[in-house]
């Protein structure tokens, strides 16, 4: 929301790879794989990451609904365990970090773009200091490759070949107005 | 301080531009010496940002490494336990490395000057400094000689922001939003250092503040209309009441403060007993008040004096708030000082 008026003005004249009908599909083929690995919903916790991460996982949530009980949803900002906030600029306020119970859970961990896995790094840290899970598996809307750890999705919705300076943006109508996945390539950007 | 003074001047918004909120969003703080030239915004996003923090001290294990590789040196001049510890804890949850040196066993008593001081103790790397000191205005004196942030933890009777910050803090997580409510402290306003900060804290966040002690515990200058006219905005504008029971009618929040028995020259009160009969903040009292009213004392207490044992410790007390909002707050504003984050400015205060 209002990031940089710039960019999305260029977002608007980039085919999205993703849009409105292709997220949703995306969002309802993770809840169904996300069950379906835990054979259940029994002990399953969704946490998302601020901001875009937790959007998804409601959403995921809302489908799960649609076939099983409702699962429990956390959200989580992992700003303060970044141990790179001297090379990627500053950021911003941290948002809310609210969690369940999640001592012997099955924990589903939601990103909507898994990059170069410092942000999953940093989450699995903070997840450490709220309890010890039974397990942790990572789910994304995007995959677009460019790790710098070994960090990998369990379940991804969509991979996307990607140049490193390309920008990788997942909009969504409860953050963005819109839902898009859309990739700028930086050089291009003026 | 070159450096320092570059800093400062790119916080500060240009004149002219279209609004209050700051360009980029960046905390325009560089140092915390009072509230004095806080903003409502630059407030706001230390309460909130205070909220994330007690999320994060309610973890089973307390740590981030936020501030890791950051160093905070806590140079205290003056006894103190709570500020102190809280600070140190404050650094540690958040990461950092914090070193506390006692004035007592370090080079001052060797007639080491406070400007060599943090001198000394920027050359060894250190990024901030919390200082307590018995004259007002040393942190700035401080300040003006070290590009460390400095941090006031109490300066004579002149001010003392994070207590101030952790009292707004603990209001908000009460009561929310703080506008017109009544806060009134009562006490020895004269010499107190948290009364100053709380009164620039309080009236920014647009409380109507009520100050009531004995008159000879009532700071000279505290009507506007006995202040010369160079220091006419020496302190924001309060209502100044003497007898208690009018005070705390219809308070929303009652603030008792320490009758600073170390700092009372000859004369002011004719006697403990005198004093406690006539302001300590007793269940009576405090009955005129709001019937959801806060109490609230900075520490530390004299029960039996100031405040009476049975309230400091009841329902409406909330002290051990205060002492643990004390973290987070510090927290929050060593984040903020660090520069490692830019807030945006924040449009609605969660409660």
């Amino acid at each position: 929301m209002g990031d940089s008026g710039s960019s999305e003005t260029t977002a608007d004249n980039v085919e999205p790879l993703l849009d409105e009908v292709g997220i949703r599909r995306t969002v309802t083929r993770l809840a169904h794989e996300i069950v379906e690995g835990n054979s259940g919903i029994e002990n399953l916790v969704l946490v998302g990451i601020q901001r875009r991460g937790v959007t998804i996982a409601r959403r995921i949530a809302s489908e799960i609904e649609k076939f099983e009980n409702t699962p429990a949803v956390g959200s989580l900002d992992v700003t303060m365990h970044r141990d790179d906030f001297d090379r990627r600029g500053l950021r911003g306020t941290p948002l809310p970090t609210v969690l369940p119970e999640l001592e012997g859970q099955a924990v589903i961990l939601i990103d909507d773009v898994l990059f170069t896995g410092r942000t999953i790094r940093a989450a699995l840290d903070a997840i450490n200091d709220y309890g010890r899970p039974k397990h942790i598996r990572l789910a994304v809307l995007v995959d677009r490759g460019h790790r710098e750890l070994p960090i990998r999705a369990d379940i991804v919705g969509k991979n996307i070949p990607t140049a490193r300076e390309d920008d990788v943006r997942v909009l969504l109508v409860e953050d963005d107005g819109r839902d898009a996945v859309i990739v700028t390539d930086r050089g291009n950007d003026a | 301080m070159t450096a320092k003074a570059n800093l400062d001047i790119q916080a500060i918004p240009e004149e002219g531009t279209t609004s209050s909120h700051l360009p980029s969003g960046r905390w325009p703080h560089h140092d915390m010496l009072d509230l004095d030239n806080c903003r409502r915004p630059d407030i706001e996003v230390v309460l909130t940002l205070a909220d994330r923090m007690r999320e994060i001290l309610d973890r089973r294990i307390p740590r981030v490494p936020a501030l890791r590789g950051y160093t905070i040196v806590n140079l205290f001049y003056e006894p103190s336990t709570r500020t102190r510890v809280s600070f140190e804890l404050a650094g540690k949850v958040l990461g950092a490395d914090v070193i506390s040196v006692s004035t007592n066993t370090s080079s001052v008593v060797k007639g080491e000057s406070l400007i060599d001081t943090v001198r000394t103790l920027r050359a060894m790397r250190s990024d901030a400094v919390v200082m307590r000191h018995p004259m007002a205005g040393a942190p700035y004196l401080a300040a003006q000689h070290t590009d460390a942030s400095i941090i006031n933890a109490g300066d004579g009777a002149h001010a003392h922001p994070t207590q101030a910050l952790l009292d707004l803090y603990t209001m908000h997580r009460s009561i929310g939003d703080i506008a017109g409510k009544k806060i009134v402290m009562v006490g020895d306003i004269a010499h107190s250092r948290v009364a100053r900060s709380d009164l620039w804290g309080l009236t920014t966040m647009g409380a109507h503040v009520v100050v009531c002690g004995p008159p000879t515990l009532l700071a000279l200058g505290m009507r506007v209309s006995d202040r010369p006219s160079h220091a006419e905005n020496a302190l924001p504008p309060v209502t100044i009441e003497t007898n208690i029971d009018q005070a705390i009618e219809d308070a929303d929040v009652v603030m008792a403060l320490r009758l600073q028995s170390e700092r009372q020259e000859g004369g002011l009160l004719p006697s403990l007993h005198e004093y406690a009969t006539h302001y300590q903040v007793t269940a009576e009292r405090l009955a005129r008040a709001k019937p959801d009213h806060l109490l609230m004392h900075p520490g530390p207490k004299n029960e039996g004096i100031e405040i009476a044992a049975d309230v400091a410790g009841g329902s409406h007390s909330i002290i051990e708030d205060q002492v643990t909002n004390g973290v987070a707050v510090r927290m929050a504003l060593l984040y903020l000082l660090s520069g490692r984050i830019e807030p945006e400015e924040v449009t609605e205060l969660s409660t």
